[in-house]
């Protein structure tokens, strides 16, 4: 956990030399607590002070990197329980688990390394493949990995097998060049586990069974003990109350009560008996702090929904997505479409592109470049001005593809509207609804009036 | 033996309790709901109370809905031109309360008259004992002219009537206040306007064992985030003893995420969306999941296959509280 700058500066020698650069202990401390200047600019710290503080400095839970190469996803090193706290750093690697003796394996995984989908402008894809020990001994199970690497070259994997002996042929066999994430270490076969795991240099989940957090705690230390770095917490619960009590817990003790052996993230082992069950699991596992989801249904549309949900948990609230600046059509719009203005908030554009959808009516939607804010914020900032919004329809190529010349503008910046004839010539200004809700009403009564 | 001394956090606020329904002074529910009462997050049960589950409320509407997905007028069939009919299928599919849209009063919609909209209204009541949630027809001019009626016609019921918004909340309060009913107060995604407009309730003296707030819902992909980060941010202000913000919270994830395209669109949309069939519902289930996460006390939802599937995520939850 970060220090602050008084707790610092009892771990410093308190003699003001300036070595460092700051006139004070007391001055170098407090830069020391922003992270503005480095511990070894003080030339007689202490090896005590030094040890804790490079121990503050360790992020309370551990980032760790899953996969080799270009599809390799890192999580963990978050700091909040909330994501309006801060902001939620590392998404949850979404990954499909697979049975080394299912017929289908190939496929599946040719399937998982290829779905794509598109949100706002930014590409979504699974992370990963796990492969589930099931029938057949250490060889066949090595092949299995083999064939889901052949079908998938490059796909993170997570290789779920309680045999050591058998993940260490998988991983002998050329998977450890992928770094896949083992699963499971747990009491009966650690030391095994660890061993296989430090000599290929992969990742090891660590489970326990029933939420059993100080299970977890031994088995943390063990594999610790036995040279693996990076972890995983598997709590082994069943069931929705059992994770989400289990998953805070962590959360809490990592980030709280700076809990080394708990610092390390989460995989959740989401997996349900029906996909809809399975969703709802899933859900709650990226909303509450899993660092790995691991589903066994490739339903597309609960993919889709996954993977959107986890780009809207993981948005930086302080940065909210920007939507590109320019002209969108909602429905097939036509020359004689409306042509509505509003602001690149991407909820702002999202709301009002729902409801000049729902209305029915095709359009032309004008989206200015605000920064990201909404239309009243933009407007009081001077983003939203006459000015803007004349640039944007000039821009914007709009002219040529309408048979009209009315804009409307939103109803929050009516007072607006004779500016921007000044600055658009020949252009009618109509002012919207304040609210989009009331977009509908507008185009079926005024507009279309 | 390790042991690992977990972190329990006590909370000096509760949620208050409302309970919808009536079954005596008027009132002819054979169940009622509660909802709130929470003085800890949401369902961590092993730090403190939860001692009432969320409930799942379907939404039916007065008409015909000509613009709902394809895939709920599949599903509801016939079931969708009677509101009687509808509201019975849907206790059927495990409703805990019926959410009824006036929306044939509207002037797009029909134009109906106030006096067939409280008909419609006594006909759900006599068809279902559950308790009723009743929307007007959406705008706040016509929603005060509808709901004051029902209001009256109802008395006693303790139905919840919304929307109550900073627009015409006064006339909704006094609705409620004269005829034993409950108010939604809605805001737009914001814990200051929230507030306020409970406040303005308050000092009308409406009890506020008798509002439910609406922190208005973004659909996943559509603002979601803004309605979970509000809604945290509403329910730890409330555990933190911020009495304005101590108010069960009700979400409209089914109108939402079935107003979406991803809810809506059967073709011509890239293979990776999947079916319609399962798109919908998993668009309603995740949003309706997440907000159940963040602290939502009824969900309104429109597809049986979400109630089924979410009443299941509930029981697992509320398991041992």
């Amino acid at each position: 956990m970060a220090l602050t700058g008084l707790e610092i500066y009892k771990l410093l020698p308190k003699t003001n030399c300036k070595d460092c650069g700051f006139p004070t202990c007391l001055a170098f401390a407090m830069k020391l607590s922003q992270k503005a200047t480095e511990l070894d600019k003080c030339p007689s710290v202490s090896d005590e002070a030094k040890t804790t503080l490079d121990a503050a400095a360790t992020p309370p839970i551990k980032l760790v990197a899953i996969g080799s190469g270009e599809r390799a996803f890192e999580i963990g090193n978050e700091v909040v329980l909330f994501r309006h706290e801060k902001t939620f750093y590392h998404q949850p690697g979404l990954v499909v688990r697979v049975k080394s003796d299912d017929p289908q394996l190939a496929e599946v995984a040719g399937r998982v390394a290829g779905y794509e989908v598109e949100r706002v402008g930014i590409k979504l894809h699974l992370d990963g493949l796990a492969v589930e020990h099931a029938g057949g001994d250490a060889a066949a199970y090595a092949a299995a990995v083999a064939a889901a690497r052949a079908a998938a070259p490059g796909l993170p994997l997570v290789l779920i097998s309680g045999d050591a002996a058998a993940i260490d042929a998988a991983l002998s066999g050329g998977a450890a060049a992928d770094r896949p994430l083992v699963h499971a270490a747990t009491a009966a076969n650690w030391q095994a586990m660890a061993d296989v795991a430090a000599k290929h240099g992969c990742p090891l989940a660590i489970r326990a069974e029933a939420g059993d957090l100080a299970g977890l705690v031994d088995l943390s230390e063990n594999v610790r003990g036995a040279g693996v770095e990076d972890l995983m917490l598997d709590p082994g619960t069943a069931g929705l109350a059992g994770d989400l009590a289990a998953f805070t817990q962590l959360r809490r003790l990592a980030l709280k009560k700076g809990a080394r052996a708990l610092g390390y993230p989460i995989v959740a082992v989401a997996g349900g008996a029906t996909w809809q069950a399975e969703l709802a699991r899933a859900t709650q596992a990226v909303a509450k702090y899993a660092g790995v989801v691991i589903i066994d249904h490739l339903v597309p549309a609960a993919v889709y929904a996954l993977l959107t949900l986890r780009q809207n948990i993981y948005t930086d609230p302080q940065k909210p997505i920007q939507m590109e600046p320019k002209l969108y059509e909602v429905g097939s719009a036509v020359p004689d479409s409306p042509v509505l203005i509003t602001t690149n908030f991407s909820l702002t554009y999202f709301t009002v592109a729902g409801e000049v959808d729902g209305a029915g009516t095709p359009a032309w939607l004008l989206v200015a470049d605000s920064d990201g804010l909404s239309v009243l914020t933009a407007w009081a900032a001077g983003k939203f001005d006459a000015e803007k919004i004349a640039k944007t329809v000039k821009d914007s190529g709009i002219e040529s593809r309408i048979s009209h010349k009315k804009l409307v503008i939103p109803g929050h910046v009516a007072g607006l509207s004779g500016e921007v004839e000044e600055e658009l010539p020949g252009w009618q200004i109509m002012v919207g609804p304040r609210d989009a809700v009331d977009i509908p009403n507008y185009l079926k009564n005024v507009w279309g009036a | 033996m390790t042991v690992v001394e977990i972190p329990v956090e006590k909370w000096p606020g509760a949620v208050r309790e409302v309970t919808l329904g009536s079954s005596y002074g008027g009132g002819t529910r054979t169940s009622t709901v509660t909802v709130g009462g929470e003085t800890v997050q949401p369902f961590l049960g092993f730090e403190g109370a939860l001692p009432h589950r969320p409930a799942l409320a379907v939404e039916i509407v007065d008409m015909e809905p000509g613009d709902w997905s394809p895939e709920l007028v599949a599903t509801w069939g016939k079931d969708l031109s009677d509101p009687a009919k509808w509201a019975t299928r849907a206790v059927e599919e495990g409703a805990d309360l019926i959410a009824l849209k006036l929306r044939s009063c509207h002037p797009d919609f029909g134009d109906r008259s106030v006096t067939d909209a409280c008909d419609t209204v006594d006909r759900v009541l006599a068809a279902v004992g559950v308790p009723l949630i009743v929307y007007g027809p959406g705008t706040a001019d016509q929603d005060n002219e509808v709901l004051v009626a029902v209001a009256e016609a109802t008395k006693g019921e303790q139905l919840a009537l919304g929307l109550c918004t900073e627009k015409n909340y006064r006339t909704i309060v006094a609705a409620a206040l004269g005829n034993g009913h409950l108010v939604i107060a809605q805001t737009p995604i914001d814990v200051n306007l929230a507030k306020q407009l409970n406040i303005l309730i308050g000092d009308m003296r409406l009890p506020l064992e008798r509002v439910l707030m609406d922190p208005t819902t973004g659909a996943l992909g559509y603002g979601l985030e803004y309605t979970y980060s509000v809604m945290e941010r509403l329910r730890l202000a409330a555990l933190m003893g911020d009495a304005m913000t101590q108010l069960p919270m009700i979400c409209t994830p089914g109108e939402e995420a079935w107003r979406q395209k991803e809810g809506r669109a059967a073709a011509d949309v890239p293979e990776a969306w999947g079916e319609l069939a399962e798109r919908g519902v998993s668009w309603e289930v995740t949003t309706a999941m997440t907000l159940l996460e963040a602290g939502a006390d009824i969900l309104l939802l429109r597809h049986p296959a979400s109630v089924s599937v979410l009443r299941e995520a509930l029981d697992d939850l509320t398991k041992g509280a």
